[in-house]
């Protein structure tokens, strides 16, 4: 996730202090890692070099802090960029699991089965990469590797959360 | 049943080690030149099923059928025999010889099938150069690296050119990269011989060598091939 | 590991060090720092010792084995510190019992009697008589005898009225013509299975033989053992200990490897090095003291056998087997102490960390130089000390010879290591269970070696011991072999009436087929009153044999021409005797210097007595002596003379020399008799080659029960791989072979040594004794078959476990 994009399109609403801007990231993207302030600060002076951004106003005391930004029409045209153009699809599929399994056990069905499922649908991603590793050149392997570990923590992930719900669902049904 | 062109298959298995139920009620079946992954958590009874298959344990009841012979109708001599000739292992720990020497430890089930001391060393000798360790060759096991010992275990396995290789958690105390290495090899001299692979493992990254997987949980088998047929 | 709770070495290492330096170097101890010193030394002994006792099974049974060979031990050490009090109260009751004759003889007195020897030997056993006749009303009486027997009767020992009331004893209750009337108590009899009499006689005279004695008991003059015999017993000592001692140290390194995880988890909860070490000895200690009451129990057990076992004639109650205080203690201290060290030495170079045990010690590749030396030096010594010894027995010569025996036995021992390293260098190839077996040895023969070379200690022992024993007899019974069926009398007589009577009686008994016999005495120049001879207060004369008998008996000793009975003859030989010629006045009762001066006894040598040529006799010496035909002489006026009666018997017939013994005790109980061709040495040393035969027996399988204890640990600790060479297909006599091999090796390298050495070792000692050498094979097959047995017996019983750990438990992970 690019911090610059984020915070430009935070500021797309409206003008604000590099305070509110962290605030409002934290919010929305923080989630249990607020922002740094000092990133907030570093960020912006890049965005204002490169003119993505214009300081608006400086409130009475003058510390960084009290700087009032506001993007400028390149920012808006950057933003707009970005957000049009689609990412890399990456087998990261934890947030999607995650809800799925919650879903599963609220609904009171099998966790085991939507895992053995995923499972078979991981493997069978895995296989094809596992082959083309075999096949391809150092860099096709690094490639592969790294999507493999990932897919093989998602799998850790769903089987040691099935287990544990298995038994959590097994405690409140007892 | 046996299933239309499988080499080894299973049907029904049930052991049950005193109150602890291992298998309970397995089918299971392998062509030749299929890789197997059997998956499962901690437990689920990986392990015995593949000790049933290979014929070191008996089932409670159930068969296991190779080829044409009924391994569960047979006695512990002709089990054993059937191992030495026909089978190929290889395990996570403890399994080389650690008087032996490398060669002596490839070339010891070539031995026990009778082949003499010479052509075997010989044998083994081409096995450890096609698993990338002929180096090791005159060392005993407790010199060479874990990753170097696993390969030699692997060319063991297969230096009798067995027809199905059992590999329970081969790559358990290897770190990835051996792990791969060995894991590569194993099944492309598999597939080069047309051997059929029983893989036990926990790990998917091992599993994905596999041409399908199935999954014992709680004694019982899921084939998740049948699942998606 | 709650074991731990009062002394994790004062809690985390952080604690005590604010404080520390704040005070400075002259730092008082802390409250609660470790104990250091012997306080320290007991806790960690005791803490091991709890370890051991709370070891389970396994546990249990590597006390157990460590006790029993530590009893073993301690039993041996028990007996050897007993042998002092055991022959001193041998000896002293022998010292109390008999009486060779006082010097200075009592007159007759109602305090006196006669006193005789009347031996006899019956079917190879000695059996001891005694004769008595007393004089007056309270004669002496022997220890163990209330009462003595009235003529007539005896008094028996219990060994003897068993053989008596057996039906083998059938021509002995012939040959002793008297009524039992009771035993001798034991205080009368060396030992349990003597076979001795006291009888009442009528018929005892002095000139039959009897002497007059007033008291019992004798100044007894130790006979020394001699040195071979010495050599012999520490040779013994040797072959029996040293593989206790071996076992002993197997012993306490059983389960090495379960004590050093053990250990190494102390190490993790803070236990130091030296602890870890003191635990060790610890558990070592309590299988040493729990030997030491087993060594106590199989101690008094084994004295209990003692009733039945002879040793050079040696045979004494078990009551008078106790171990010299003094000693015992030294053995009970020394014992424990020595495990403790063991198990201190055998931790030596081995580093227990917490997270496991580290061998710094490399490799040791045995080197062969110094190895020979040992049994070098001890072959040399023994060749060095050689030709004196048979006839000096110096103590010297008996330290010389018992340290190059030692040194060659324990020598042996020295170059087994090596040599098992050597030779299983060299195997290669071969079918799969020598493979597995060699190249195991390869990888770590110590275990095995050790274990071995007890074996290799007792067989060489017993091989060499063996021999000599052999050698001995066998050259005593070429000696007998050799000579003739004769059988010899000797006994005081009265006159040659007696002569004519036992040739009579000895002409009618079973077997004989000649019989003959003549009267032997002294005889002087008649002015001759004695000269005191050089350092002695008594007066000895210058005198010559003269000898009585018949024609035919006389012509055998030398070539007289014609005879008639009132002839005289003198050998040609008696040059230096000038008084001897024909009308020359004698005396027939010359002064000996012993007893009070008798009145001379004159004869004259007749003048018409001829000088003969003397022969040869049997053992090819010619007699010097005057011959004198029976009605020539008186033999009475002569002072006791002796006479000797000489048999030749048909050696086909049965029991030939017994029916001449029963004859010989009706002529005279008091006749000594000596059978030529009879071995008394036979059976001398039976009971000690079967009681060595035993010994080494029981150190094989001692040394056996030690190695199926190290073989299945080694199973043990391999039993994973045990289950996937199963898994494999092997076949179960695969494996079964291998460590039939795997024992096999050392064991038959150890017993060839042991051989070889044995035999080396033998054929020294004999060439000290100048026997001939003569190898007791079938002792030495038997030794081979019993490290054969060995070799099963391991075998065998490492087989139950080695299928149980084929099975595929082994297999699994979790």
């Amino acid at each position: 996730m690019s911090i610059g994009h984020t915070l430009l399109g935070l500021l797309e609403s409206g003008p604000r202090h590099g305070y509110d801007l962290k605030r409002a990231f934290d919010e929305h993207f923080g989630h249990d890692r607020p922002l740094h302030y000092g990133q907030v600060y570093s960020t912006m002076s890049r965005l204002l070099k490169n003119g993505l951004v214009e300081v608006d106003g400086v409130e009475a005391g003058a510390g960084p802090e009290r700087k009032r930004y506001a993007i400028t029409d390149a920012g808006v045209t950057d933003v707009a960029q970005w957000l049009a153009r689609p990412e890399k699809p990456e087998p990261y599929l934890q947030s999607t699991l995650y809800t799925k399994v919650v879903l599963a056990l609220l609904t009171g069905r099998d966790a085991a089965e939507l895992l053995d499922t995923q499972r078979t649908e991981h493997l069978r991603l895995m296989r094809g990469l596992t082959e083309r590793k075999r096949k391809g050149d150092l860099a096709d392997q690094l490639i592969c590797d790294h999507a493999l570990f990932h897919l093989e923590a998602d799998l850790r992930w769903l089987e040691l959360t099935a287990a544990r719900l298995d038994k959590l669902a097994a405690v409140i049904g007892s | 049943m046996t299933p239309a062109g499988s080499l080894l298959a299973a049907e029904g298995l049930h052991k049950a080690f005193g109150r602890t139920t291992a298998l309970d009620g397995v089918d299971f079946s392998i062509h030749p030149g299929e890789v197997v992954a059997v998956l499962g958590p901690s437990g689920s009874g990986k392990s015995t099923l593949l000790h049933c298959l290979a014929g070191i344990v008996l089932p409670d009841s159930g068969t296991v059928r190779y080829g044409d012979h009924d391994v569960t109708g047979m006695n512990d001599a002709q089990r054993s025999a059937l191992r030495r000739s026909d089978f190929g292992f290889v395990f996570q720990f403890g399994q080389l010889v650690p008087e032996l020497t490398c060669l002596e430890n490839v070339a010891l089930p070539l031995r026990l099938n009778g082949v003499k001391r010479k052509e075997a060393q010989r044998h083994a000798r081409e096995w450890l150069e096609r698993l990338e360790v002929e180096d090791t060759a005159g060392s005993r096991p407790g010199e060479v690296s874990g990753g170097q010992g696993q390969r030699v275990a692997v060319a063991r396995a297969l230096a009798a050119r067995p027809r199905v290789i059992f590999a329970d958690e081969p790559t358990g105390a290897l770190d990835s990269l051996n792990g791969e290495r060995v894991m590569t090899l194993l099944t492309d001299a598999a597939r080069d011989t047309n051997a059929a692979v029983v893989l036990v493992t926990h790990e998917a990254r091992v599993a994905a060598y596999s041409d399908r997987e199935i999954v014992v949980r709680d004694g019982k088998v899921k084939d998740m091939l049948a699942g998606l047929l | 590991m709650t074991l731990l709770g009062p002394r994790t070495n004062g809690g985390p290492a952080g604690r005590g060090a604010p404080s520390r330096e704040a005070a400075g170097p002259a730092l008082p101890a802390l409250p609660g720092s470790p104990p250091a010193g012997p306080a320290a030394w007991l806790r960690d002994l005791v803490m091991g010792l709890r370890f051991a006792a709370s070891g389970g099974r396994e546990g249990w049974i590597r006390t157990a084995l460590t006790a029993v060979g530590v009893g073993l031990g301690v039993a041996v050490l028990f007996l050897g510190a007993s042998v002092p009090s055991l022959l001193d109260s041998w000896h002293g009751r022998e010292k109390a019992r008999e009486s060779l004759g006082q010097e200075h003889p009592p007159r007759p007195a109602d305090n006196t009697l006669l006193y005789a020897r009347a031996d006899t030997r019956f079917h190879h056993q000695d059996i001891r008589g005694r004769l008595v006749r007393p004089d007056g009303a309270h004669p002496p009486k022997p220890p163990g005898v209330a009462e003595l027997p009235r003529p007539g009767t005896m008094l028996v020992s219990p060994a003897l009225k068993a053989l008596l009331d057996s039906s083998d004893g059938r021509a002995l209750r012939e040959r002793l013509p008297y009524r039992v009337v009771g035993t001798i108590g034991d205080d009368g009899l060396q030992g349990p299975a003597e076979l001795t009499y006291l009888a009442g006689s009528s018929a005892l005279t002095e000139r039959l033989g009897g002497s007059r004695i007033d008291h019992f008991g004798m100044e007894f003059v130790q006979r020394p053992m001699r040195a071979p015999a010495v050599v012999l017993v520490i040779m013994t000592c040797v072959a029996l200990l040293t593989p206790v001692v071996v076992f002993i140290g197997t012993s306490v390194r059983f389960g090495n490897e379960r004590r050093e995880q053990r250990l190494a988890a102390l190490r993790l909860v803070g236990a130091d090095v030296r602890t870890t070490r003191r635990i060790a000895a610890g558990e070592a200690l309590l299988g040493s003291l729990a030997g030491l009451v087993l060594g106590a129990g199989f101690f008094l057990g084994g004295r209990q056998l003692a009733s039945v076992v002879t040793l050079w004639d040696i045979n004494v109650f078990p009551s008078d087997i106790v171990p010299d205080p003094l000693l015992a203690a030294l053995v009970a201290v020394l014992v424990p102490a020595a495990a403790v060290l063991v198990t201190l030495f055998a931790q030596r170079g081995v580093t227990v960390e917490p997270l496991g045990v580290i061998r710094n010690r490399p490799p040791v590749r045995r080197r062969l130089w110094w190895r020979p030396l040992v049994p070098l030096t001890g072959a040399g010594l023994l060749l060095t000390v050689s030709r004196d010894v048979g006839r000096a027995d110096s103590p010297l010569n008996t330290v010389w010879l018992a340290t190059g025996a030692t040194l060659l036995l324990l020598g042996v021992t020295a170059l087994l290591p090596w040599l098992v390293d050597a030779v299983v260098r060299r195997l290669r190839g071969g079918p799969v269970p020598w493979q597995l077996a060699t190249r195991r040895l390869q990888l770590n023969s110590g275990a095995a070696t050790r274990a071995v070379a007890g074996i290799t200690v007792a067989v060489a022992g017993a091989i060499a011991v063996h021999m000599t024993f052999t050698g001995m007899q066998a050259g005593f019974a070429g000696a007998h072999a050799r000579s003739s069926p004769v059988v010899e009398m000797t006994g005081r007589t009265d006159g040659w009436a007696q002569v004519r009577h036992a040739l009579t009686l000895l002409r009618g008994t079973e077997g004989v087929r000649t019989a003959g016999g003549t009267i032997d005495s002294a005889v002087a120049a008649a002015d001759d009153r004695g000269r005191y001879m050089d350092g002695s207060d008594f007066r000895v004369a210058d005198s010559v044999y003269a000898t009585v008998g018949d024609c035919d008996r006389l012509a055998r000793i030398a070539d007289l021409g014609s005879c008639r009975d009132g002839d005289v003859f003198f050998t040609d030989n008696l040059e230096d005797r000038a008084f001897v010629r024909p009308g020359a006045r004698l005396n027939l009762d010359p002064p000996e210097g012993i007893g009070p001066v008798r009145p001379p006894q004159p004869w004259t040598l007749p003048a018409t007595a001829r000088a003969v040529r003397a022969k040869a006799d049997d053992d090819g010496l010619p007699v010097h002596s005057i011959l004198i035909t029976p009605s020539a002489v008186d033999v009475g006026r002569m002072h006791q003379p002796l006479m000797n009666l000489s048999v030749r018997y048909d050696p086909r017939t049965p029991d030939a020399v017994e029916h001449i013994r029963t004859t010989a005790m009706r002529i005279n109980p008091t006749l000594g008799v000596v059978a030529r061709a009879e071995n008394r040495h036979d059976g001398q040393y039976d009971s000690l080659r079967a009681g060595l035969f035993i010994g080494a027996v029981v150190t094989l399988l001692l040394i056996g029960a030690g190695l199926v204890v190290s073989t299945v640990e080694q199973l043990y600790e391999h039993r994973r791989l045990l289950s996937v060479l199963d898994a494999f297909g092997t076949r179960r006599t695969t494996l079964g072979w291998s460590v039939l091999w795997q024992t096999a090796i050392p064991v038959v390298l150890g017993l060839l040594l042991a051989v070889g050495g044995g035999l080396a070792l033998g054929i020294l000692l004999l060439s000290l004794i100048d026997s001939a050498v003569f190898v007791d094979w079938p002792v030495v097959a038997g030794m081979a078959g019993a490290g054969a047995a060995v070799i099963l017996l391991v075998t065998v019983v490492s087989l139950p476990p080695l299928w149980r750990m084929m099975r595929p438990d082994g297999l699994r992970t979790e």
